[in-house]
C-alpha cells in the first residue's frame, strides 16, 4: 500500500452526496456542479463539533442511566425500572438471551461509541500512525451500531401503550428514557460529524 | 444544504475515479462482475458493490416495502389478555401514548424514524426509480437525491422488530400476550430493508442522464 495517491494530494474532492469527482477550488463555498451540496475536502471543524457532541451526549448519559425509564403499577405495587434493573428483570424472569441483546444494546453499544469516538478525536489530533486501518474499521463500527441503542426506548414505548388497564396495572414512561433517546440521537450525530480521512491525515504522512 | 445557485462550482474529474470516502484515496473504476465488491486497499472500506438487482428490480423491492408498511401500521402489532380483556396496540398507538404520558421527545423520536423518515424515503425512492427504468432522471431529481442522503441514517425500522420482541417476552412476565400480524408485516419490512441496505442508490447519478428541459 506504498504509493496510493490520496484525493487531496492530487488536487481532487469527491462529493459526499452524490461521489462526483471534482477538482478542487480550495473554496469554503464550493458547490457540487452536479447536486448543489456542499463541497469539503475535510468536514468542517470535524474535531471541534464531534467533541462538543460527544461531551453532550455524555451529560444526557448520566441521567438516562441513573433515573429511571419505566414504572410499572400492578395492584398498587409501584416498581421503577432503571435500564439496568430491566435487563437484570429480564435476565431473572424472562429469557437471558433477550436480556443480553438489551444488555448489549443499551449499555455496551452507547458505551462503545463514547470510548471510541474519544479514542479515534484523541488519536487523529495528534496524528498518530498507529492502527490506521483498525481504527477505520473501528469507525465504520460506531457509525453501524449506532441506531441499535433505540431499542431499549421503543420497549418502554411499546409497553407503555400496551399496559393500559387503569388502576389495575399500568406502565409509564419516565425521565430516564427520554434522556436515552436524546443520548442515542446526539451521539448519531456525532459520529456523523468526525470526518474518518482525518485518521489518514497524520502529521508527516508518506506511506 | 448550501442552495444549488450559490457558491463556486469548481470544474468535474474525468468520471473515472472512485474516491474512497474514508480515506480519501483515489482509484481508478474498474467495471465489477456479479457479486464483486471493490474494497480499498488502504482502509478496508466498500468503494463500490456489483447488484444483481436492476432497477425494475428496486422500484418493486420498494413496492413490496410500502404495501408491508401500510400493513405493519394498519394491523395491531401485539395483543395482551387479562382477566378476559384483550387490549392491542399499533405503532400509533404507542406514540400518540408516549406524547401523553409525558415522554414527547420519545413521541417525537419514534414518529419520525419509524413512521415519517421511511415513508419519505419510500415515496422518493419510488419517486425517482420509476424515472429511472428509462435511464431519466425524475422532476426535481437533485433535490430528492439528496434528500435521500439526508433522512438515509435516520430510519430505525429494524430496532423497532426487535423492540417489538423484547416487549412482547416482557410483558409476558405478567400478562398473555400474543404477536399480531402487524409484527409479521414488520418482519417482512426487516427483510426488504435487509436486502436492500447493500445497494448505494446514489448510482442512479450515473445510471440516469439529464434530460433536456
Amino acid at each position: 500500500m506504498s504509493q496510493l495517491p490520496r484525493a487531496s494530494d492530487l488536487g481532487l474532492v469527491g462529493c459526499h452526496v452524490c461521489r462526483l469527482v471534482c477538482r478542487d477550488v480550495k473554496s469554503e463555498d464550493a458547490t457540487c456542479p452536479r447536486c448543489g451540496s456542499a463541497l469539503h475536502r475535510r468536514k468542517a471543524n470535524s474535531y471541534a463539533r464531534t467533541w462538543a457532541l460527544l461531551i453532550a451526549a455524555f451529560f444526557f448519559y448520566v441521567p438516562a442511566n441513573l433515573l429511571p425509564i419505566m414504572r410499572t403499577v400492578s395492584l398498587g405495587d409501584v416498581d421503577d425500572n432503571t435500564i439496568m434493573s430491566g435487563i437484570i428483570e429480564l435476565w431473572v424472569k424472562g429469557s437471558p438471551d433477550l436480556a443480553v441483546i438489551v444488555f448489549t444494546a443499551s449499555i455496551i453499544v452507547p458505551m462503545l461509541k463514547f470510548v471510541a469516538l474519544a479514542l479515534l478525536l484523541v488519536s487523529s489530533q495528534q496524528g498518530s500512525r498507529w492502527g490506521l486501518r483498525q481504527r477505520s474499521k473501528l469507525y465504520r463500527l460506531v457509525e453501524f451500531i449506532g441506531y441499535w441503542s433505540m431499542l431499549d426506548v421503543f420497549v418502554v414505548a411499546l409497553l407503555t401503550a400496551l399496559v393500559q388497564f387503569g388502576f389495575f396495572s399500568q406502565v409509564e414512561p419516565l425521565p430516564g428514557v427520554v434522556f436515552f433517546g436524546l443520548t442515542v440521537v446526539i451521539t448519531m450525530i456525532a459520529s456523523m460529524t468526525f470526518d474518518p480521512r482525518l485518521i489518514w491525515d497524520g502529521r508527516d504522512f508518506d506511506d | 444544504m448550501t442552495m444549488p445557485s450559490q457558491g463556486i462550482k469548481p470544474a468535474i474529474a474525468p468520471p473515472t475515479l472512485w474516491i474512497c470516502e474514508h480515506c480519501d484515496t483515489v482509484y481508478r473504476r474498474r467495471k465489477l462482475g456479479r457479486g464483486e465488491v471493490a474494497r480499498c486497499a488502504r482502509c478496508d472500506a466498500i468503494l463500490a458493490r456489483h447488484h444483481g438487482l436492476s432497477i425494475s428490480g428496486m422500484l418493486a423491492l420498494v413496492i413490496t416495502a410500502m404495501i408491508a408498511f401500510v400493513q405493519a401500521n394498519v394491523w395491531p402489532i401485539v395483543t395482551l389478555g387479562l382477566n378476559g380483556q384483550l387490549i392491542s396496540t399499533t405503532l400509533w398507538g404507542c406514540i400518540v401514548m408516549m406524547w401523553n404520558e409525558h415522554a414527547q421527545v420519545v413521541a417525537v423520536i419514534a414518529s419520525l424514524t419509524l413512521f415519517f423518515f421511511p415513508i419519505i424515503k419510500m415515496s422518493l425512492l419510488f419517486w425517482v426509480l420509476l424515472y429511472a427504468r428509462k435511464r431519466r432522471r425524475a422532476p426535481g431529481f437533485r433535490q430528492v437525491m439528496v434528500l435521500l442522503y439526508r433522512v438515509g441514517p435516520w430510519t430505525m425500522t429494524e430496532v423497532f422488530v426487535l423492540g417489538a420482541l423484547v416487549a412482547v417476552v416482557k410483558a409476558h412476565m405478567y400478562f398473555d400476550v400474543a404477536p399480531n400480524a402487524g409484527i409479521f408485516a414488520y418482519g417482512v419490512l426487516m427483510l426488504i430493508i435487509t436486502a436492500f441496505s447493500s445497494i448505494d442508490v446514489r448510482r442512479l447519478w450515473d445510471l440516469t442522464e439529464e434530460t433536456p428541459a
